[in-house]
């Protein structure tokens, strides 16, 4: 959000704060189609009954992903993918712990930003959620039949990764693009050396048709810009990828002012069908680089983390016809692909007006060799030649555009606090309505795919002030939904969100809600720790190291006494929820356990460590109100000196299991 | 286990009928709450993947169509798909029919329903009973505290098992509980 105030300052500088008024005076279409009816109706979902579209907002600086519905705006769940989460365990119980494993250790923590949602043929298809890491650079893949975090991987050479997490039209490769261009591989130079030297990596994630597993396919280095955004290409231009770049003039420092130098920067549009045929060819270099590939097992209910060593890199100053550059006016923020395939949009974040690219005409100017000039040997297209119109006066500090599937592309406008629907060929504005306040991204449910599903926009904003009743300094970040299936926006519905919303993904709730996973089957359970039956239950001594095979079920944990610990040791316990019924998750917590609660969903198993550091008798208990008999779920470990002779055992009722 | 019993009378609006000997129909509060509800309650969800519930296994018996059919006519299906825990002692269609003529026709009728709940819940007991744990009931004479607040004795002679009388003839372990079938329909003790 800070970066904005830069922009801010600058453009109240050149006064071109003039325009608001003229641009107001532009919205001029008639038309009343969302006027009818009351905002309470059409956001009313009445008690039992489901919301029409599923919102997946990323969680911002949270490093989670949060689950909405539209048009509610309710809250379902968030999921945990990037940060650790106390009330699900996440993190903190032994089978999670390796999901957050990096190259540069465990990290508890990051700021997701862009969520993208899987498609075949261009359209939505409700397999998997994929979301950006921005500080240590992952991507992260959600089941959308559990909405639990299933894999991440780690992206080397890139740093800041914010043109991420995008997904291509038959998610063949999730494009994820480095915003810091660094030295790569990285070495201990002068921060004044940048210009020429360091590069920005945009990497490549093959994603697996059947299973959504992800492999780092290869890198390209490109020139040390910032690589801010990136849309795959649809239908005609399937196949390419566009990213926007700023800071084409290479600075190190004060980039409030030395990136704003050019009067244009880039769309980098890359042919990743022509990667992978340099790749075919075995025209990359394998270079030596370290970074972590975690997998969640939903077999094991455990994750594996893996270091791989090596990534293949294409270096498009060698690589005839890989990469083009179109010249963007002023820093170029959002860079959207229409749902056919056509047209390009970029918003420069600085920049008067909007600027759209051809790709017919790109395309024609590839061919016919229209350069302007070349950069790091890539060529730079002619602005004229591949533009295809500008949007004029649209508003102040544009940022993100989605599409309605009927001709008409949305816009934010940060400083100007306003949506702005225009129409794609004529490029004329046909309505505009206000955010309160400073937008930043907006959603279409399908907006960025070839078939958007309309209906209803939802502007993601930075700023919220007075909107909610006040909780501190600290304010939440805000959503506001309207309706856009009349000629005109409708504003419906202003909702809180978690963390900053930067970007969000929607689809209509009917392509995920029948794949659902409601229990895990307990025959199915391949933990390596997994207790199936009470019968099996026990408590085994290997040294120090105490394992505690344990069971949950409707109302009591077996065994429930435990007799035979000391001081000293590392009792591991093992959890093994046998319900098989859905929504009865059961917890656990042990008093002065240096980690958080179990949430262990049916058929699961789960494990969480206990140091026991004092002697006594130590009660532990079920978290969830699972049942009527809930309070009732509880158990006592004694805990005896380290010089004790008490002998293990293990009860409940009073009766060896 | 008081506590517990006024929880599941008041907090779930399960087992309307639970004072034993009062007949009067449960509070018009309770009744326009239920109406406010899907009309089964929790009983209208669709789940076709968890283990089967006590209402559905119950359902699925063709030994139990008089037990299916009072506890439609008291409306208390809710209750059987509840959390619980619950164990349920069911009588069969030959406990029922072993009543004095027209008993079970009279019970189903509507001005009879709050008896007929205080029948049926006297059935149901908070917890997981199942054989094994019966049997240690048996041994450690501890008695099973109904919903109804009566408290059962469990007997065990040879290898079968008795609840206040009446032999426990199988039992069926479901998602949310356990189903004991038995021969006899348990009536209050001064009847």
């Amino acid at each position: 959000m800070k970066n904005y105030k830069t922009i801010a300052m600058i453009v109240v500088a050149t006064s071109i704060l003039l325009i608001i008024a003229n641009c107001n005076q532009n919205a001029t279409t008639t038309g009343s189609g969302a006027l009818t009816g009351s905002a309470a109706q059409k956001v009313f979902v009445p008690p039992g009954e489901h919301d029409e579209f599923y919102a997946f907002m990323s969680g911002g600086f949270s490093g989670q992903l949060a689950v909405h519905g539209l048009p509610s705006g309710r809250l379902f769940k968030v999921v945990p993918v990037f940060s650790v989460d106390a009330e699900k365990a996440y993190g903190f119980n032994e089978e999670t712990k390796p999901m957050l494993e990096t190259s540069y250790g465990f990290i508890p923590w990051d700021d997701s930003h862009h969520p993208d949602l899987s498609q075949t043929n261009g359209v939505i298809d409700g397999r998997w959620c994929f979301i950006n890491a921005n500080n240590t650079p992952r991507i992260a893949r959600i089941s959308l039949k559990t909405f639990e975090t299933e894999e991440i991987i780690e992206l080397p050479n890139s740093a800041g990764n914010h043109s991420s997490a995008f997904v291509t039209e038959n998610t063949e490769y999730v494009v994820a693009g480095t915003r810091f261009s660094v030295p790569v591989p990285q070495r201990d130079m002068s921060i004044d050396e940048y210009k020429g030297n360091f590069k920005g990596a945009v990497s490549f994630i093959k994603i697996h048709p059947e299973t959504g597993r992800m492999s780092l396919e290869f890198q390209i280095l490109m020139p040390g810009f910032n690589y801010d955004l990136a849309h795959p290409g649809r239908g005609k231009s399937h196949g390419w990828m566009f990213f926007s770049t700023y800071n084409t003039e290479e600075a190190a420092t004060l980039l409030e002012v030395n990136a704003s130098q050019n009067d244009k920067d880039f769309i980098a549009a890359i042919n990743w069908k022509k990667a992978e045929e340099f790749i075919k060819a075995g025209k990359y270099k394998n270079m030596p680089t370290l970074y972590a590939h975690n997998v969640y097992d939903e077999s094991t209910h455990s994750a594996t983390s893996t270091m791989i060593k090596e990534v293949k890199t294409l270096d498009p100053s060698e690589l005839p016809g890989l990469v083009y550059f179109m010249p963007t006016p002023k820093s170029p923020h959002g860079c959207d692909v229409d749902p056919s395939g056509e047209y390009i949009v970029g918003s420069g974040k600085l920049a008067a007006a909007l600027t759209v690219h051809s790709f017919s005409k790109m395309t024609a100017a590839i061919e016919a060799k229209d350069f302007d000039s070349q950069a790091y040997g890539i060529p730079i297209l002619s602005f004229d030649a591949t533009l295809a119109g500008t949007v004029k006066q649209p508003g102040l500090g544009p940022l993100h555009t989605e599409f309605d599937g009927k001709g008409n592309a949305y816009t934010t406008f940060f400083i100007s606090s306003e949506v702005v629907k225009w129409k794609l060929g004529t490029w004329e504005v046909l309505d505009r309505k206000p955010t309160y306040y400073s937008v930043g991204h907006l959603m279409i449910p399908g907006g960025n795919s070839q078939k958007p599903f309309g209906k209803y926009v939802v502007a993601l904003n930075k700023i919220t002030k007075d909107r909610y009743i006040p909780t501190g300094p600290e304010v939440c970040q805000s959503a506001q939904l309207y309706d856009i299936s009349g000629d005109k926006m409708e504003l419906l519905l202003d909702f809180p969100t978690l963390g900053e919303p930067h970007y969000a993904a929607g689809c209509p709730a009917s392509l995920i809600e029948p794949n659902q996973t409601k229990i895990y089957k307990l025959e199915d359970n391949n933990h390596p720790y997994v207790t199936k039956s009470e019968k099996d239950a026990k408590v085994v001594r290997n040294g120090k190291d105490v394992h505690v095979y344990m069971t949950m079920i409707r109302s009591h944990f077996a065994p429930d006494n435990i007799e035979g610990i000391k001081t000293g040791d590392r009792v591991y316990f093992h959890v093994t929820n046998l319900e098989q019924d859905y929504d009865v998750p059961h917890g656990i917590s042990m008093i002065g356990a240096n980690t958080s609660e179990l949430l262990i969903m049916p058929g699961q198993t789960e494990t969480f460590v206990w140091e026991p550091k004092r002697v006594g008798v130590w009660p532990f208990y079920c978290t969830d109100f699972c049942s009527a008999l809930h309070q009732e779920m509880q158990g006592y470990v004694r805990v005896s000196p380290p010089n004790s002779n008490i002998a293990l055992s293990w009860t409940l009722d009073g009766e060896a299991l | 286990m008081k506590r517990l019993f006024i929880f599941l009378c008041t907090g779930m609006l399960i087992f309307p009928g639970c004072d034993a000997g009062d007949n009067t129909p449960s509070s018009a509060a309770a009744a326009s709450s239920f109406e406010n509800n899907t009309p089964k309650g929790q009983a209208s969800v669709v789940d076709n993947v968890s283990a089967k519930n006590i209402l559905q296994v119950a359902a699925g018996s063709k030994d139990h169509t008089t037990l299916v059919a009072a506890v439609q006519a008291a409306e208390i299906e809710h209750i059987l798909v509840n959390a619980g825990p619950i164990t349920v002692f069911a009588p069969n269609n030959a406990a029922f029919d072993a009543l004095p003529a027209g008993t079970v026709e009279n019970l189903l009728k509507p001005e009879n329903k709050s008896t007929l709940v205080d029948i049926l819940s006297r059935h149901a007991a908070p917890g997981t009973f199942d054989v094994k744990q019966m049997r240690k009931e048996a041994k450690k004479a501890r008695k099973i505290y109904t919903a109804t607040g009566d408290y059962f004795e469990v007997t065990v002679a040879g290898d079968d098992i008795y609840v206040e009388g009446a032999k426990i003839l199988g039992t069926i372990a479901t998602s949310n509980g356990i189903i004991n079938v038995v021969d006899k329909v348990i009536l209050p003790k001064n009847n």
